[in-house]
């Protein structure tokens, strides 16, 4: 049985000539980047190649990229660095009520520091309202975050226009661009922020690597204290082999952006549609065509979603009820019940990401995807009652 | 310590957030892309920048203007001097 792996948002396959890339520095390029001789001034060098990779995927300059051990890392640096670095100014900062949870707990995280958080509602497709961001700044509000694309519901942020806003008003700007970065183009020019997470995940590198763009004048308090690494902002060691993984799978997925995005957004159609088709009683949950090509996410009535994925793991299709951190805790998904899911609903929640994926693969999927509805309908009080 | 109000300068450099060595290292490098008889203003929260960058100064035959403090952080003016 061949796998079909559609769950991208969760992790994606490290590429070949990434591997490739990486491997001298297990070996060979073992040194110290911040040794004076050779060996580490060329391991330098060649971190700072990877700095360029990475800026020029999302249109910034090297010296805006500090490397980080995931997305979470960024963004943990981003909501705390900024907001212990300005909290002189003001200690009121905002995030939308459907952030990652590496968003949403280190505000959290503040509010135990008496920072006080406005977390920003959103309608029924996910989106935030621009009016209503500029109604909840205040004087004292030194950060507003508000993520590119939602992991979960696939849906993509107005975000020029929700940073715009905040720039008139002086107020720092940060988006999660995890899910976004390595599936569109992202110029962090044309979405007007200050700061933007990215991870290898979402990108062909491997796990353990991200990174945080900050604009030059941001002021950020360091996470990992040490030395000189990262400019000082961030201490420890490099990691040379995932930071050169990063920067080989940025400079790969640049030049093969635009043309991947019109292939998802097909593969996206074909599913949707065949979903909608072959099963009653499916919602599809985000915006309908304000989200990520390659992410389709649904909630299907009277089923759990993890009884349907362990069902698919069976046929040997991989996917997920939603976030890969946040199913494990079998809690109605946040996100859902932010877009207005009711509860019952919202358990049969389950997410495709699609990547390198094929036509017959969604075919298979659809096929096995239907079956297994019926069967767990089948079993199911509430569905026979909903249907007598 | 000399200390100074409203010192003109030609460029800053903010290491506020920033600790040790960085006001030692950013600087120099700053100083490297400025033009002989320009001042470089560098901020810093680091209190032993107070000492450090008046004694970098000396080591590096640049001159070291003076200081002043504000409620955000110390202000230390640099000026090139070759």
């Amino acid at each position: 049985m061949n796998l079909i792996y559609m769950d991208h948002a969760s992790a994606t396959p490290v590429r070949e000539q990434v591997i490739k890339a990486m491997v001298p520095y297990f070996d060979l390029q073992f040194g110290n980047p911040s040794a004076v001789y050779d060996m580490g001034f060329n391991i330098k060098q060649v971190i700072e190649e990877q700095r360029a990779h990475v800026a020029r995927l999302i249109g910034a300059k090297a010296n805006e990229i500090i490397f980080a051990s995931s997305g979470a890392e960024a963004n943990n640096l981003a909501i705390k660095g900024v907001a212990l670095a300005g909290q002189k100014k003001g200690k009121h900062i905002i995030i939308s009520a459907i952030e990652h949870h590496s968003v949403l707990n280190s505000a959290r995280f503040l509010e135990r520091m008496d920072f006080e958080v406005t977390f920003l509602p959103v309608d029924e497709h996910g989106l935030v309202d621009p009016e209503r961001l500029a109604k909840v700044i205040r004087p004292e509000t030194i950060l507003v975050s508000v993520m590119h694309a939602n992991n979960e519901i696939g849906t993509i942020q107005a975000i020029s226009e929700l940073s715009s806003i905040c720039r008139e008003k002086g107020v720092i700007f940060h988006t999660d661009a995890v899910a976004s970065v390595g599936n569109i183009p992202v110029d962090v020019n044309v979405l007007g922020v200050d700061l933007l997470s990215l991870s290898g995940i979402s990108l062909g590198a491997p796990k353990g690597t991200g990174a945080l763009y900050f604009k030059k004048n941001i002021r950020l308090m360091p996470l990992i204290h040490g030395g000189i690494q990262e400019m000082g902002r961030r201490g420890g060691t490099e990691n040379v082999p995932g930071i050169v993984g990063l920067g080989k799978a940025s400079e790969l997925a640049a030049n093969e952006i635009s043309a991947k995005k019109d292939q998802l957004q097909k593969l996206r159609e074909l599913l949707v549609s065949g979903i909608q088709e072959k099963i009653k009683k499916v919602t599809l949950t985000g915006h309908p065509d304000k989200r990520l090509p390659g992410h389709a996410s649904f909630c299907i009535e009277a089923i759990e979603g993890e009884a349907l994925i362990y069902m698919l793991n069976q046929d040997g299709i991989y996917s997920n009820t939603g976030s890969a951190c946040a199913s494990k805790a079998l809690k109605t998904s946040p996100v859902l019940v932010a877009i207005g899911v009711p509860p019952d609903l919202a358990q049969g929640s389950v997410v495709f990401t699609m990547n390198n994926n094929s036509v017959q693969e969604v075919r298979y999927v659809l096929e096995k995807l239907a079956s297994a509805v019926e069967k767990l309908r089948s079993l199911s009080p509430i569905w026979r009652e909903k249907t007598a | 310590m000399k200390f100074k109000e409203d010192q003109p300068s030609d460029e800053t450099l903010d290491l506020v957030c920033r600790m040790c060595p960085l006001h030692l290292m950013e600087p120099g490098d700053r100083l490297k892309c400025m033009k002989k008889g320009q001042v470089l203003e560098v901020l810093t929260d680091y209190d032993g920048a107070l000492e450090d960058i008046p004694e970098w100064c000396r080591k590096h035959g640049q001159e070291f203007i003076g200081l002043e403090e504000d409620d955000d952080c110390y202000k230390l003016y640099i000026k090139k001097t070759k």
